[in-house]
Order: structure tokens, then C-alpha cells, then sequence
């Protein structure tokens, strides 16, 4: 590969192989466990939705109800299917009876497990054709109507109310945003249930819900159609919910989803071992459903210095590449995290941000990177911010980044008012026009400062692998090796919602995405062995 | 010369009253738009308002950057602003001063609490790199810093701070929504109130819509705005803690 910046290919091999190790250390920790929210999922793919008269969602009362008769480990796809098999009703009525105290999973007797196991692959199936019939139905629309160029311009909105996001987003697509994020309401991500329904009151976001992505998802078709453009939807599945936002994202056509377990564990005190088997899922319904994820490293940088810990932001993309990779995620559709986040006052802080985001675009050549704007140095001063959000915009545009989360001059003021966002777009799109092709015109010197600094984040970044190789992910993680923040192996939120597997432990969706993503089948499963069930 | 009795405005002459505001209205773009505008800002009470730019948000809605020229008076003499007022020492000052005045390490914890996120406040008082060349507490010798890091519950910072024995609590509040931060501080006082733990521990709240003086009717002993270093809250914790033993 020709390299602008003379990096060292075969340092990058070995951090590639490094990574490898790592995340292979990760895979086979998580392979022989499964979550409550794992099983949730499941329970959602095969279409239970709705809430009890308590207001709990169904696959949590039937997960709950699985897990107090000390069924989990065994799969709840096995006795919901069993029951449905027994009774002759769907899953939705299964899951009612449950919550009406009419049903118990546990003491309806089981059928043999051929006949669950039949039934099981069946309704797997038509999950995963839902699922595929909204890719296709995103590869019309864009074959259609077409799509912004990259860097794709990133917005958010934030009311708390979807119908007020409704209105923002619709505006933000007229302007000329590629996508809309709807932000969550703080705190989402530490609740270990979905709520339901459309909301309208939320803290700095609005509610993750499968009708509140309904709504905003038919709303950007419907102004797509008017403007001839595609407008990617966007959402967060980092959380104690991750497989199962991944899954309503899914089914209501996301195009972009939030996916980082690391995010969750360093920012969020979410358990490492829950949030890294609820990853491994939620990816493979990810890759599935053709959703480019994000990867939450920029962060990093948030509490950690830009300068001094950016080649943290560099191993933790490695790391990411190589787990994603195991979920069955193809390149494309990795949009692997970084920032534009060093101290304005930096003398050349412009020439090393530069290198940086050239940098990573040249190590993962087909990955969307998600480049995130400035915010630690944003102060309010905005007129001092919109030119910040302007020289980032540059660098997105001599980088050739993926997807550019664009800044807004009231950074660390408000949620975006509604012509901060105009403003930031106008910005963007006057840059990114302006400069189109500068990265095919610029070469750099070999002896200059910004092909040192790039080589040397790559050095640092090749050190910081090879001892996280030696000690295990996890053990890096509890000495603060990324964003200068500790967490232990037992600690953070949610690991009482880890269950170790039974043998003939039984999850169809996951075997059927395993097949369907062209992953090896899990050995220990009870779909790849017969006579497993009859053992148990 | 300057009348500080009479403070208007200065664009480019004294007392031109120049104003720039920006702002949108739920209005289709258009000539019927910009004279909303005008009009709007007209009665703000601003004269001669200029609509220099309006653009299109689709949506029905119009952006609008407007000029005008203010002619109400602030009597800058009568103006009175509670601040903090200890002095504000340096990194070594304050290590020094804990050593010879205290004479012992104080514990200090800091919390983004409620449904913050947005560690970014707390980070930059608490982090050992600190923020703009000033370190943060965690680098004080003297000073044993616990940053409890985001979305911390009023009771689990309680809990912390009698199992720590702090004798401070730094509360931070960036993001919130509907003003949920005022009641969200106001909690944790009467929960200190009520564990009889209040008039131990100095407690200290900041972010970009706290000051001094929302601190102090909110039952805290300081309130720090956006730009504040750790030196200065650092200074008013240790002063106060003299003083309160003085007292």
C-alpha cells in the first residue's frame, strides 16, 4: 500500500496480530456464557413485544420468569418454543399468559428437543427474514434515491419528545444532514430493560424505544423522498441493552447504530464480562442487518490527554477491528471511533490532528470512520468554536473520513438549538465542497513533523498491544490503560445478569445468525448435537 | 469620559447601544419572515433593527441575524455579585497550607450526580492532568482526590462520603434537562441534613449554569462557574476548613 505518511506496514501487521490474540482471549471467555438481555433478545427476534399491566416489557417478565425456576443457562428459546409447540398459541400469547400468572414455562412438560429444535430453526428464520428484508429495502432506497457523498454529515437531536426530534430531524435532512442521530436519554444505557411505546419527556435525549425509532424511521423516508436522498437513522445500543437495541434496531431499519462495549465499561461502569458477551450479539445482529457501527474510542480522549494518549485511541481501534470481526461485521461497516480533540492552543495541534485522522484512515482503508468534532475545548465562546468546528471540518475533508459528527458552536452550552445545527451544517458543507479532492493533491515529507508524529502513535500504539496481549484485555482494563479510568473484572453495573451456558444450551437465532453471517457453529450447541439434549 | 452610572452598549462609538442577536422564528422563509423579525426585535425595545441575514430551516421555520441599538441604562456602580473570597493560592501554596494548617491529607469527592453524564466539569477539577496547564486534584499530595465519575445518586455519594470521611463534596452538573439539576442539588443537602453529616462537610457545586450565588440559596457553601481551575476550588476548600475550625 502506498502510504502518504511512510507508516511501517509491517509494524502494522504485528498490531493487527496482536489484536488478533486479544480479542481471541475475549471470544473464547465469552463463548460458553449468555445475559438476560441476550435472552431478551431472543425473545424480541422471535416477536414478543409489549409491556405487562406493571408496565415491565414481556421479555423481561418471561426472561425474569425463566431465570427464577434456574432455567436460564438452558436457553429461554427452549421452553417458550416448547410452549408454543404445547399449546398451540404464538409468542405473543405466550408471553401475556406468563405475565397473567396463567403459564408456567418450567412446569409445562418438554417435548423432545428435535421437535423444539424444528420449530425453533423455523421461527429463526422468519426473524432473520424480517430482518433482511429491511436491508434490501435500505439497498432500494439508496439504489433510488441515492446518498450524500463522504463524509457523511453527522447531526443529532436531543428534545426528549420524539415528535419535537421529528421536526428537528426533517429540518436537519432539508439542510443537509446524511444522518440523524437520536440521542438517549441520560441514563438509558444503565437500565436493564427497553421501554416501550412513543415518549415525549426525556433527560438531554429522547427515549430508545422500537415505536419511538418507528416514528423518527418513517419520518426521514418520507422526507428522503422529497429531497432524493436516503437519510441514515441512527441510534445507540452501548448499555446494559445492547443485543436488544441492536434487535429493534433491526427491525425498524437502522442504519447506524452506537456499538462499543469498551465505551460502556470506561464511561458507563458497566460490568466488562456482561457488556462484552451482550457485544458479541448484538454485532452479529448488527452485521446482519447491514448497520455500520460506531466505536466509542474518540471518548478516550475526553478525560485522557489528545496528545499523550492518542495511540490509546489507535489500539482500542485495533482491538475493536478484531472483535468485530469475530460478530461476522465486515470492514464496511465498521465505523471505528477518533476525535479531533487536542488543546486549541497547541502550537501545530492543527498538523498532528491531521496525521492522526490520516493515520487511521490509512491502517483501516475501508472502514466508515466515525470522526467526532470537538468538545473538551469548547467553551462557550462561539464564534472562537465555530472556527474549532471548521478546522476539524477540514481535516475531515483532507482525510477522507467516513462519517463526520459535526460540531456545534454551542458545544457545552445546550442541546443544539435548532440553527446551531443549520449553521454547523453550512459549515461543513462549505468546507467539504470547497476542498473535495485536497487529499489527492498532498503529499508529505517523510522527514516532516507530521509523518514523525503519525509514526510515532503507531509505535506507542504497537507497545500498548503487546502488553495488552501479555495480560489479557481484562486485566488492562483494571489498570487503566484506556481514557486513565480503572475497572475491575467483578465490578460495574449488570454482572448479575451473566449466566454460565448448560451444555445443551439452546439459542436458534444465534445459530441461525451464526449460519446466515458465515461464522463457524459454536460446538458446545445444542442444534449442532443431537443427542446433547437427551444427556442433559 | 465613561458615566459608570449610565452603561449602554458598545458597538464601535460610546454608547451606541449595538446589539447582535441570532435566533429563529416558526415561520416559512421570506420577505413576511424578516418583517417578523424586524418586528420582533423592534419590540425588544432595540431601535433601528437590521435583519442582516435569514435562512430557510426547512420545516417552516427561518434563522435571523439581527442589529439593533439598545437605549436602556445598567447603573454599573450599584452592581453587587457574592464571589467567593478566599484568595486563591497555587498547587504548592495549597499543598503548604494543608500541611501546616490541617495537618493532615483531606479527602475530597467529586461527583457528576443525578442523570449527568458529562464528566468533563468534574474531570477537569479531579483528573491528575487537570485542564489548561493547572492539575487536578488527584495530583495534590496533600489531598486524597476520589472522582466517582458520572450519573452518581444522591445516596451512593452520601454513602461514599461517610466511608471516606470527606471533608468535601464537589457536585458537578453540565447537561441537564428542565432544570432537573436544581432539585437534583437541592436532594443531596437535605440528605446530608438529614444524616447530620451537612455542617461537617464543605460542599461545593459547579457547572456552566451554576454560580456562586444559585450555590448559596441552594444550601451549598460555594458555587463555581465554567472556567474555574482546581486551584481555585482547592483554595476555597482549605480556607474554609480553617476557618470552620476557627470558629
Amino acid at each position: 500500500m502506498n502510504s502518504k505518511l511512510f507508516l511501517d506496514q509491517e509494524k502494522i501487521g504485528e498490531a493487527r496480530t496482536l489484536a488478533a490474540a486479544i480479542a481471541d482471549e475475549v471470544a473464547a471467555f465469552i463463548v460458553d456464557k449468555t445475559t438476560v438481555a441476550i435472552e431478551r433478545t431472543v425473545l424480541r427476534l422471535l416477536s414478543l413485544d409489549g409491556v405487562d399491566a406493571d408496565g415491565v416489557p414481556l421479555p423481561n417478565v418471561v426472561v425474569d420468569h425463566i431465570h427464577e425456576r434456574g432455567q436460564l443457562h438452558r436457553g429461554v428459546a427452549r421452553y417458550v418454543i416448547n410452549a408454543m409447540l404445547q399449546t398451540g398459541l404464538g409468542i405473543q400469547a405466550i408471553g401475556e399468559a406468563v405475565a397473567a400468572g396463567e403459564l408456567d414455562l418450567r412446569a409445562t412438560p418438554l417435548r423432545p428437543d428435535r421437535d423444539i429444535f424444528a420449530r425453533g430453526e423455523e421461527e429463526a428464520q422468519v426473524a432473520l427474514a424480517r430482518i433482511k428484508r429491511n436491508r434490501e429495502a435500505r439497498d432500494r432506497f439508496l439504489g433510488r434515491l441515492g446518498e450524500g457523498p463522504q463524509p457523511y454529515l453527522y447531526v443529532i437531536v436531543a428534545t426528549g419528545n420524539i415528535y419535537e426530534d421529528v421536526v428537528q430531524a426533517r429540518a436537519a435532512a432539508r439542510q443537509g444532514a446524511d444522518i440523524i442521530a437520536v440521542i438517549r436519554s441520560t441514563g438509558q444505557s444503565l437500565i436493564d430493560y427497553v421501554p416501550y411505546g412513543a415518549t415525549t419527556e426525556g433527560f438531554g435525549g429522547t427515549y430508545a424505544t422500537q415505536e419511538n425509532f418507528r416514528i423518527m424511521r418513517a419520518a426521514l423516508d418520507e422526507v428522503g423522498e422529497e429531497i432524493g436522498r436516503y437519510i441514515r437513522l441512527c441510534n445507540y445500543c452501548s448499555g446494559l441493552c445492547m443485543p436488544e437495541i441492536a434487535a429493534m434496531g433491526a427491525l425498524e431499519r437502522l442504519d447506524v447504530m452506537l456499538n462499543d462495549a469498551l465505551y460502556g465499561i470506561l464511561f458507563r461502569d458497566i460490568n466488562m464480562q456482561r457488556t462484552l458477551i451482550d457485544q458479541n450479539f448484538s454485532r452479529m445482529i448488527n452485521s446482519y442487518a447491514g448497520v455500520i457501527i460506531n466505536t466509542g474510542e474518540d471518548n478516550y480522549l475526553t478525560t485522557a490527554d489528545a496528545v499523550e494518549a492518542a495511540h490509546t485511541v489507535l489500539a482500542s481501534q485495533f482491538v475493536n477491528e478484531q472483535l468485530a470481526l469475530r460478530s461476522g461485521l465486515p470492514a464496511a461497516q465498521m465505523g471505528l471511533g477518533h476525535a479531533f480533540e487536542m488543546d486549541p492552543a497547541l502550537e501545530d495541534g492543527f498538523l498532528f490532528e491531521w496525521a492522526q485522522a490520516l493515520m487511521a484512515r490509512e491502517i483501516f482503508p475501508e472502514a466508515p470512520l466515525k470522526y467526532m468534532p470537538p468538545t473538551k475545548h469548547m467553551t462557550g465562546n462561539i464564534f472562537r468554536g465555530h472556527v474549532q468546528d471548521a478546522l476539524f471540518n477540514l481535516v475531515g475533508a483532507a482525510t477522507g473520513q467516513g462519517i463526520q459528527l459535526l460540531g456545534m458552536m454551542t458545544e457545552a452550552i445546550h442541546t443544539p438549538l435548532i440553527h446551531d445545527r443549520q449553521l454547523a451544517i453550512e459549515s461543513a458543507r462549505y468546507i467539504f465542497n470547497n476542498a473535495r479532492h485536497l487529499r489527492d493533491e498532498l503529499e508529505f515529507r517523510q522527514d516532516g513533523k507530521m509523518v514523525r508524529r503519525a509514526g510515532q502513535v503507531l509505535g506507542e500504539a504497537l507497545s500498548l498491544l503487546r502488553e495488552i496481549a501479555a495480560k489479557g484485555l481484562f486485566r488492562a482494563l483494571g489498570e487503566g490503560q484506556f481514557a486513565d479510568v480503572r475497572r475491575s473484572f467483578t465490578g460495574g453495573k449488570g454482572l448479575h445478569g451473566v449466566v454460565v451456558r448448560a451444555d445443551d444450551y439452546y439459542n436458534p437465532i444465534e445459530t441461525a445468525l451464526r449460519s446466515g453471517l458465515g461464522l463457524s457453529p459454536l460446538a458446545a450447541q445444542g442444534m449442532q448435537n443431537e443427542e446433547a439434549g437427551e444427556h442433559a | 469620559m465613561r458615566d459608570l452610572r449610565r452603561i449602554r452598549p458598545y458597538g464601535d462609538t460610546a454608547d451606541d447601544g449595538m446589539v447582535q442577536i441570532s435566533f429563529s422564528l416558526p415561520v416559512p422563509y421570506g420577505e413576511e419572515a424578516k418583517e417578523a423579525a424586524r418586528q420582533f426585535v423592534a419590540k425588544m425595545g432595540l431601535l433601528e433593527p437590521q435583519v442582516t441575514h435569514a435562512a430557510d430551516l426547512g420545516e417552516d421555520m427561518t434563522f435571523f441575524v439581527v442589529y439593533g441599538r439598545a437605549t436602556q441604562e445598567i447603573d454599573y456602580t450599584t452592581i453587587k455579585v457574592p464571589k467567593v473570597e478566599s484568595p486563591i493560592m497555587n498547587f504548592y501554596e495549597i499543598n503548604q497550607f494543608i500541611r501546616e494548617r490541617i495537618g493532615r491529607k483531606i479527602v475530597v469527592l467529586g461527583a457528576c450526580t443525578g442523570t449527568d453524564a458529562h464528566t468533563v466539569g468534574i474531570d477537569a477539577i479531579m483528573n491528575m492532568k487537570g485542564y489548561a496547564g493547572e492539575y487536578g486534584l488527584e495530583r495534590y499530595p496533600e489531598i486524597a482526590a476520589y472522582n466517582l465519575g458520572s450519573q452518581v445518586v444522591n445516596e451512593e455519594l452520601v454513602k461514599k462520603a461517610l466511608e471516606l470521611k470527606a471533608d468535601a463534596i464537589l457536585v458537578s452538573q453540565v447537561v441537564t434537562q428542565k432544570d432537573v439539576h436544581i432539585p437534583n442539588l437541592g436532594e443531596l443537602v437535605e440528605l446530608l441534613e438529614a444524616q447530620g453529616m451537612r455542617k461537617r462537610i464543605i460542599l461545593v457545586c459547579g457547572g456552566p449554569r451554576l454560580g456562586h450565588e444559585l450555590a448559596l440559596e441552594l444550601g451549598y457553601d460555594a458555587g463555581f462557574g465554567p472556567g474555574t481551575l482546581a486551584p481555585e476550588v482547592a483554595s476555597f476548600i482549605v480556607h474554609e476548613m480553617v476557618k470552620r475550625t476557627v470558629d
